[in-house]
């Protein structure tokens, strides 16, 4: 039996590595990939392309824009004086935002009124809007409470001021809220499936349309042993994929990795066996490479939309939310983040490694079950 | 210059309707596929942050600290799933995803507050997803802001003197999606992706299915040139996708209620140039690569994840690194993103979108050019 699989091995390991295009899609492919999505993939918000409108253009004025500008996060790039102005660098997508202050803002000031501050922000991207009126409001917010203590000095002397609460907000696990840093684990995981999912996904029916399936056929192979001759090699590419990658992010990208690097493999050698075996499903299913490569599409867009890797599944409707429950994609990429970033260990993530070992264990089944059916 | 012979690329285009409309399941997942991803990812996809779960652990257990925590627990935002007594509690919630954030009231809270002095309140945010963090802690910073300021007035009013008026007040106007939906902002991105993948994934079958069947030998007999083939082949397609994105952007008006504000006229018509390019670039890739193992790599190398990652979909394009700005120059998803977004929300017209149309028509152009030019080789 070894003896079998081991030239069946031997035939594999020639066949995926002898075309040296094949050995570049391999190997160079999914670290460029990562090089070049691990910077496409950050939602951080700064230096915000800004328009300031000012019409007041008064000590006062001119402070409130200066907090804005030292803010780190906004970048005035055109002072503008009127409203056509504004409205045409919105639209060409010059500035995202205009701080528009009104004439009699510092009037308003001294006179004890309130004082008005307008701010345009461009809503087409609903996220980056959410979070510069988050930054806006917490500028302003501070500006104003200063000018409030002042007033109240005044009115009250030094007497009693008003406590108020001060929130102290401490973001575990990504002191920065380096958007990269949750990321780019979430990348590795997905060049790792999609590298497996290529693989193997071709691997059956490229015999069948190739014609050297028969061949097998006669040979005393079993079905058994023709899964696992087709699986262990793509597995063992994979393992210095994800290692390769890995290192990539680690090195390259800094993304810090807390937790135990060998339950990371463990974890890892779990969901190849889930992905590797969907890929062969797939292959044993599909009569042409055409279908298989539709299949292995169909399968691949979902896993990813729907796994938490951009989109949170907090969020979905509970019933896609239920649906997510048999993507292997959104159990590995927990895993992957949570090792990561949360350094935790198999206390936690016992859930979620249970949950793809029992999905590996079905779909190598039934791919050796469908594949027995193939062969008679 | 060639000539084009109308009466061939007719019967090519014939010969190609034939087919797509004798093989009704195909036409049917053409047209069905692209409607069920659409409505299946128009509804899941959201990058709303509401109901952000999280565990309050309230030391101080009195009548000020009940009234702070009624500001998170009476706000749409957060979800309070528990309270919790200790430190570990706090920790092991974060770490198992059980709740996103922990607000620590201390001990001494109500007393700091009666005697005017500033309490300190901890806020514990899992940053393993800063984005949904950074909004969770804005909404908390404003949530905590109402708390003091209507504990500042209360007593200001108890020792009786006048309560001043707010010194600034801050009126944001969001243009193009007042409510910030981050629909309006994903389904025209969606519809871009799913088009260019659909339209690959249909052209790159044509040319290699002939391939394999032999049949293009028959086709090399006959008199046809080769961008006569090409038309006739890609028209067919062309339509399909056509009604594509019809469909698309009906679904779009009528079930997701997304605004189109911009001319529709305009959007069929860079949607035309857009399908024109990414099936040319479906039908290069088959002529391209002989091996199909190949074809199947590249086909979802190019066109799904650039389209996914590099095209402003969900990572705005300014955020990323300046030379990575110019990657994604070649990735012709990033010229249909950012016109459907400016056509349906902005509702600009071709005066601000002409830089954008200009780079879309050359990459609609250039594919076909080079379709036209590699296949003529293997006609040969």
């Amino acid at each position: 039996m070894f003896e079998r699989i081991k030239h069946m091995l031997i035939k594999e390991f020639i066949q995926v590595l002898r075309d040296p295009r094949m050995r570049a899609v391999v190997f160079v492919v999914p670290v460029l990939q990562l090089l070049v999505f691990g910077y496409a993939v950050t939602t951080d918000v700064r230096h915000v392309s800004t328009a300031v409108y000012d019409l007041d253009n008064s000590v006062a004025s001119r402070e409130l824009t200066s907090r804005f500008e030292k803010s780190g996060y906004f970048d005035v790039v055109e002072h503008v004086t009127d409203d056509a102005r504004a409205r045409e660098l919105v639209d060409r997508g010059r500035v995202r935002v205009v701080l528009h202050v009104n004439k009699g803002f510092e009037d308003d000031l001294r006179a004890g009124r309130t004082a008005r501050l307008q701010v345009i922000v461009d809503g087409t991207d609903s996220n980056t809007a959410g979070i510069v009126i988050g930054y806006t409001t917490r500028i302003t917010g501070q500006y104003s409470q200063e000018l409030l203590n002042a007033r109240l000095r005044r009115l009250m002397g030094n007497i009693q001021q008003p406590g108020g609460v001060e929130l102290q907000t401490r973001a575990w696990f990504n002191e920065n809220l380096e958007s990269r840093n949750f990321y780019v684990p979430g990348v590795v995981a997905m060049i790792v499936t999609l590298v497996t999912l290529l693989l193997t996904s071709m691997a059956v029916v490229r015999e069948k349309e190739i014609g050297t399936m028969e061949q097998i056929m006669v040979t005393p192979i079993t079905p058994a042993e023709f899964i696992l001759g087709k699986t262990l090699p793509f597995a063992l590419i994979s393992f210095v994929d994800v290692i390769l990658v890995t290192l990539v992010g680690v090195l390259w990208f800094d993304v810090p990795i807390r937790g135990n690097p060998t339950l990371l493999l463990f974890a890892t050698a779990l969901y190849l066996m889930t992905t590797l075996g969907i890929g062969l499903l797939i292959s044993t299913l599909s009569q042409t490479q055409q279908q298989a490569m539709m299949s292995t599409f169909f399968f691949f867009m979902p896993a990813v939309l729907l796994s938490g890797f951009m989109f949170p599944i907090a969020n979905m409707p509970v019933a896609v939310q239920w649906l997510t429950y048999l993507n292997p994609f959104r159990y590995f990429l927990m895993i992957i983040r949570g090792v990561f970033l949360k350094g935790v260990g198999l206390a936690i993530l016992w859930p979620q490694m249970a949950a793809l070992a029992a999905m590996g264990v079905a779909t190598l089944w039934l791919t050796s079950r469908r594949f027995r059916k193939t062969l008679a | 210059m060639m000539q084009l012979k109308p009466q061939r690329v007719r019967a090519i285009a014939r010969k190609e309707f034939i087919h797509v409309f004798r093989d009704r399941r195909s036409l049917g997942m053409a047209i069905a596929i692209p409607m069920l991803l659409l409505m299946l990812y128009g509804f899941a996809l959201t990058l709303d942050v509401d109901n952000v779960p999280m565990v309050v652990w309230d030391q101080s257990e009195s009548q000020a600290s009940r009234e702070f925590i009624s500001h998170f627990r009476g706000c749409r935002y957060f979800s309070v799933r528990g309270y919790v007594r200790n430190y570990r509690e706090v920790e092991h919630a974060i770490d198992s995803g059980r709740a996103l954030m922990a607000l620590i009231v201390p001990r001494d809270f109500a007393g700091h507050v009666e005697s005017g002095r500033p309490a300190a309140v901890q806020l514990i945010v899992d940053g393993s997803d800063p984005n949904t963090a950074t909004l969770a802690a804005n909404y908390a910073d404003a949530a905590t802001l109402s708390y003091s300021q209507g504990a500042a007035v209360q007593q200001i009013q108890r020792i009786g003197r006048r309560v001043p008026q707010p010194p600034l007040e801050l009126r944001p106007r969001v243009w193009f999606n007042p409510d910030m939906e981050s629909r309006n902002y994903i389904i025209p991105g969606l519809i871009a992706v799913i088009m260019m993948v659909i339209a690959a994934m249909l052209t790159s079958l044509t040319v290699a299915r002939e391939w394999e069947r032999g049949t293009m030998e028959q086709l090399i007999s006959t008199p046809v040139k080769s961008r006569e083939l090409i038309l006739g082949k890609l028209l067919p397609y062309f339509s399909i996708g056509l009604v594509d994105v019809l469909l698309a952007v009906l679904m779009g008006e009528f079930v997701f209620r997304v605004p189109l504000r911009g001319s529709a006229a305009l959007l069929f018509a860079f949607a035309a140039i857009f399908l024109a390019g990414a099936m040319s670039l479906g039908i290069l890739i088959s002529i391209v690569t002989k091996n199909q193992l190949l074809a199947n790599q590249l086909a979802m190398v190019m066109t799904f994840v650039p389209s996914l990652l590099l095209s402003g979909f969900v990572f705005a394009i300014g955020n990323m690194p300046k030379p990575l700005q110019l990657i994604t120059y070649v990735v012709p998803a990033r010229y249909f993103v950012t016109l459907l977004k400016a056509i349906y929300l902005k509702g600009v017209g071709l005066e601000i979108l002409a830089g954008e149309a200009v780079l879309l028509t050359g990459f609609g152009a250039g594919m076909v050019a080079l379709a036209n030019l590699k296949f003529k080789k293997k006609l040969v």
